[in-house]
């Protein structure tokens, strides 16, 4: 009689533990395969287990490429650690392929001796044809250097729901949730996160539900039974700052954030928006927060987003508008139309890759001389840049703050890694959130449209339904103090004038520049945006070793800190590292004539730390 | 019901601005301005309630001299603007000005959307089929074979019916006047403020500096009892100098006759505002064969857009109570680090 141990929870003890201080894992698999929801989970259970970490998916553009195709595969990448996580990691100490054409796509980047994970029976001679493989690699001995275990992952989740009606398609799905279940076992992932999730996620039909969950308990028990695996890994809790956390992607944390800043403001958020990747899960996420009083408006494009989101600020909404590359083309008339009006607008940019449609999915940062310089005539807007997927919360506040103190159009520039990537946020409490309850001018007296406030530069913001103070904006230029259209040539240039200085004067409240390491040095990195983490994990890392490099990474890109040329000025070396062919680059050596250098990488993908970390060590030693 | 006391005292002067109005002397655009100028105090809405918005063109000056508030924006986009103002605050009454161009061209995309959701705002748009700020070029609803100094050889796209697309995108009220028929004018202004959604009106108008008399028939005083087709509600489809012809049914089309000779009135069309056929078909009258219609063409009850925005949000917060933000960043799984 064969009896599966009853005393199962022995059987660890009987696997080798092996401790680990941090490890990298992808999954990947179809675009039907689930890759995406696996990588999830697995990314909330290493939470619970308290270890530090980040992410980042990888999918493509198509919804559904051909099945099996090179085209169609899908990944989910994660750090995590015991220790603090700065990117979701160079190369990988684990790989779970589960086709033909996830192991092609992916087996480049894993280590050697790393473990691989592969669904044998999807090497069959059709997938193996489609994956462009001329011999199984299964079977050639190509995968010698690697561990590789070959586990029949459809076979068990199929006979794992033998007993039940499920058609074989719908089984067939199910078969995510056996490599999760698998890989929790082997990295000691608590799994009643998942549990509760598919429980939450399919609870229309507790058929899958409960479907779902025996095949992560079956692909959790078999790693424990199983002789495959000789030992299991732990990686112990990281030492982080108390608080409560929640795991939280890019476009969560904008979406929240601008919640909570027009709850700050006392005002309603409005946002007006046409569906564009990256950026529409901000769209999904605000559209049900209907009972913070927030309206979303899928508009018929891009340019009537954004109108009427500025029309909705001139009501006295926070108006905002979400978009990604192309829309921002699109929306260049409107920030301008904001900026000569002088009302407060977010426009939040989530980067992709371009020119043009470019690769929607993936992630650059390209569109920093657009944001600053993408419209006609002197065109000043603040421009402010998150550079974690937590980071996005505190920006999406600030944003919205300048905007209605400065009564200016505001540009966030995110981007698809930080859109997309998961990290562990402590959750701040709202009282400890800024206050800065937005008034609107109700006084006729001395009242002129573009009177300004003698610190801010910023005109009143009058609303519609004001009695007394009836009066009319446009983007025709406007004369100084009434607004009346005026195309006197001084005034013009006056206007210009005092546009550019109110914008350049929120320098005075941008907090001094963080110096990462020694003040004054050898070499200084300077940053932006979502390459935070690979550059503080190389400086760390190049610092632990004596080497005299400091980091500077900016929140403000317009106007800048005032103290940066001073920073820079103390370092022999300033190295650049952009996602593009070197924009902020080119602000730094036209501000401060600085002779920069920059690394420049534009692959879609982010900097891996051991990229910096060459380019750093070079030029310390040239 | 506490603002038509307080407006009872407003008068046109009150709707006036202060800054001179730039218009070609002799331009439709005169006539229209006054027109709304008198209308405004009538509708019974504080003036601080009252926001012009335009785009671009000589018609999208308007708002300037509005003594309400206005909002001068940029080509084409006014629909945009308008919907996100009056979906933050549908107490208000919004106007949209706008020309054949602005509307129809540049601008025809937002056109239609907003046609279709029903917002309850006001749309005239101020039709000369011309451009004239730019000093003369062929608009989208010029005639083809427009000669202009940039079709020389005379402009090779056929025109844009504005009713027609109107229609076309389901527009819960549409309708038609003419800049120098001030009581006419009048009244559609009024039934356009009076319809809930989005109430769309054709104003034919005349600019006298790149396309005079584009509809000098229509407005001609000799010529225009024959020219003109006045649309009322349930009454028949009846014309000309004498009232003495009518539009008849014959097939699927519409017929000139005469009356008399035993026909009667009883023998033509009714005007039913609720027939999306016969608005279609009022619609694609046109000169020399027919008069040209002018008054409401359709209206029709339906939510408006901003209304069941306004539901959605009450609705949820009915059933989840009020947001709060405490909750809302605590959302999903979270943890607490000791």
């Amino acid at each position: 009689m064969v009896v599966p141990p009853p005393e199962s929870a022995a059987a660890p003890a009987v696997k080798r533990v092996e401790e680990r201080d941090s490890v990298v894992i992808r999954f990947a698999g179809d675009s039907g395969d689930g890759m995406q929801v696996a990588g999830m989970q697995f990314t909330n259970e290493s939470a619970m287990a308290g270890n530090d970490l980040s992410t980042l998916p990888d999918f493509p553009a198509e919804i559904r490429a051909p099945a099996g195709t090179l085209a169609g595969v899908s990944g989910f990448q994660l750090n995590f650690s015991s220790r603090e996580v700065f990117t979701p990691g160079d190369d990988l100490d684990v790989l779970v392929a589960m086709n033909p054409a996830a192991l092609k796509v992916n087996l480049g980047d894993l280590r050697p001796n790393g473990i691989l994970i592969v669904d044998k029976e999807q090497f069959t001679e059709q997938n193996l044809k489609k994956a462009e493989y001329r011999f199984n690699p299964l079977a050639d001995g190509s995968l010698a250097r690697f561990q590789l275990f070959e586990v029949d992952i459809t076979k068990l989740t199929a006979a794992t729901l033998r007993d039940t009606n499920l058609p074989a398609r719908t089984v067939n799905r199910c078969k995510n949730f056996f490599a999760l279940g698998l890989t929790s076992w082997l990295f000691h992932r608590p799994i009643e996160s998942t549990e509760k999730w598919v429980a939450q996620r399919f609870k229309k039909t507790p058929e899958l539900a409960t479907a779902n969950v025996r095949v992560l308990r079956a692909g959790y028990n078999f790693g424990e039974t199983t002789e495959i695996f000789a030992h299991s890994y732990e990686i112990k809790p990281a030492a982080i700052a108390p608080g409560k956390y929640r795991n939280i992607t890019g476009n969560t944390a904008l979406a929240i954030g601008f919640v909570a800043a027009a709850q700050k403001a006392g005002l309603p958020l409005f946002l007006g928006s046409y569906p564009i990747t990256p950026a529409s899960d901000i769209l999904h996420e605000l559209a049900a927060f209907k009972n913070f009083g927030v309206c979303t408006f899928q508009a018929e494009d891009e340019i009537a987003g954004i109108g009427a989101a500025l029309g909705a600020a001139f009501g006295g909404a926070i108006g905002l508008t979400t978009t990604s590359g192309p829309g921002m083309c699109l929306k260049a008339e409107t920030v301008n139309l904001a900026v000569s009006v002088e009302l407060p607008l977010i426009i939040a940019d989530i980067q992709r890759g371009g020119p043009s449609t470019g690769l929607p999915t993936k992630t650059e940062q390209a569109d920093l001389l657009m944001a600053l310089y993408g419209r006609n005539s002197d065109s000043p807007v603040p421009i402010i840049a998150p550079c974690t997927p937590a980071d996005c919360f505190h920006v999406a506040f600030e944003a919205v703050r300048i905007a209605t103190k400065y009564m200016t159009p505001v540009i966030i520039l995110s981007d698809g890694y930080l859109a997309n990537g998961a990290e562990p946020w402590l959750i701040p409490q709202v009282a400890d959130l800024p206050e800065f309850k937005v008034t609107f001018r109700t006084d006729p007296q001395g009242f002129y449209p573009y009177v300004r406030d003698e610190t801010t530069l910023s005109r009143p913001w009058v609303v519609p339904g004001t009695p007394d103070l009836e009066h009319r904006i446009g983007g025709l230029e406007k004369e100084y103090l009434s607004g009346n259209v005026s195309y006197a040539p001084t005034n013009h240039e006056q206007m210009v004038r005092v546009r550019a200085r109110k914008i350049a004067g929120i320098a005075a409240e941008i907090p001094p520049t963080q110096v990462h390491g020694a003040l004054q040095g050898d070499l200084l990195v300077v940053g932006w945006g979502s390459t935070f983490g690979a550059i503080s994990a190389a400086v760390k890392e190049l610092q632990g070793q004596g080497q005299s490099v400091s980091q500077v990474h900016l929140r403000h890109l317009n106007p800048l800190p005032t103290d940066l040329g001073d920073i820079i000025g103390r370092f022999k070396k300033v190295l650049v590292p952009e996602m593009n062919l070197g924009q902020l680059i080119r602000v730094l050596r036209a501000e401060y004539l600085v002779d920069a250098v920059g690394l420049n990488k534009i692959q879609g993908l982010p900097f891996k730390v051991s990229e910096i970390i060459t380019r750093i060590t070079r030029m310390l030693e040239a | 019901m506490s603002t038509p006391t307080v407006n009872s005292k407003l008068a046109r002067k009150d709707f006036v601005s202060d800054q001179d109005v730039r218009w070609c002397p002799g331009c439709g655009d005169y006539a229209i301005l006054a027109q709304v100028q008198k209308v405004m105090p009538e509708l019974g809405v504080p003036r601080e309630n009252l926001v012009f918005i335009s785009g671009i063109g000589c018609s999208s000056r308007f708002p300037y001299y509005m003594n309400t508030y206005g909002f001068h924006s940029i080509h084409g986009r006014a629909p945009a603007i308008a919907t996100g103002l009056k979906v933050a605050r549908p107490e208000l009454s919004v106007w949209v000005v706008t020309g054949d161009g602005d509307a129809l061209s540049i601008g025809g995309n937002h056109l239609i959307h907003i046609l279709r959701r029903n917002v309850d705002l006001n749309i005239l748009l101020f039709n000369n089929r011309i451009y004239g700020l730019t000093k003369g070029q062929y608009s989208p609803t010029s005639e083809q074979g427009k000669v202009t100094k940039s079709t020389p050889m005379g402009s090779a796209d056929y025109p844009f019916n504005p009713i027609s697309v109107a229609l076309g995108a389901d527009s819960s009220f549409v309708a038609r006047t003419v800049d120098v028929e001030a009581k006419h004018l009048q009244d559609i202004v009024r039934r356009a403020y009076e319809h809930r959604g989005t109430s769309f009106v054709e104003i034919l108008q005349n600019c006298n500096i790149f396309n005079d008399g584009a509809f000098g028939a229509l407005t001609e005083k000799d010529t225009k009892a024959d020219a003109q087709l006045v649309l009322e509600q349930g009454k028949p489809l009846i014309f000309g100098k004498n009232r003495d012809k009518g539009i008849r049914m014959r097939g699927h089309a519409f017929e000139v006759v005469q009356l008399g000779d035993g026909l009667t009135e009883a023998d033509l069309v009714l005007h039913d505002e609720t027939d999306p056929v016969l608005a279609f078909l009022l619609s694609s009258m046109s000169p020399p064969k027919f008069p040209t219609p002018i008054g409401v063409f359709r209206a029709v009850a339906r939510e408006t857009y901003e209304s069941i925005v306004a539901e959605q949000i009450q609705a949820t917060k009915q059933r989840q109570g009020e947001g709060n933000l405490d909750e809302l960043l605590n959302r999903g799984d979270t943890w607490t680090v000791g």
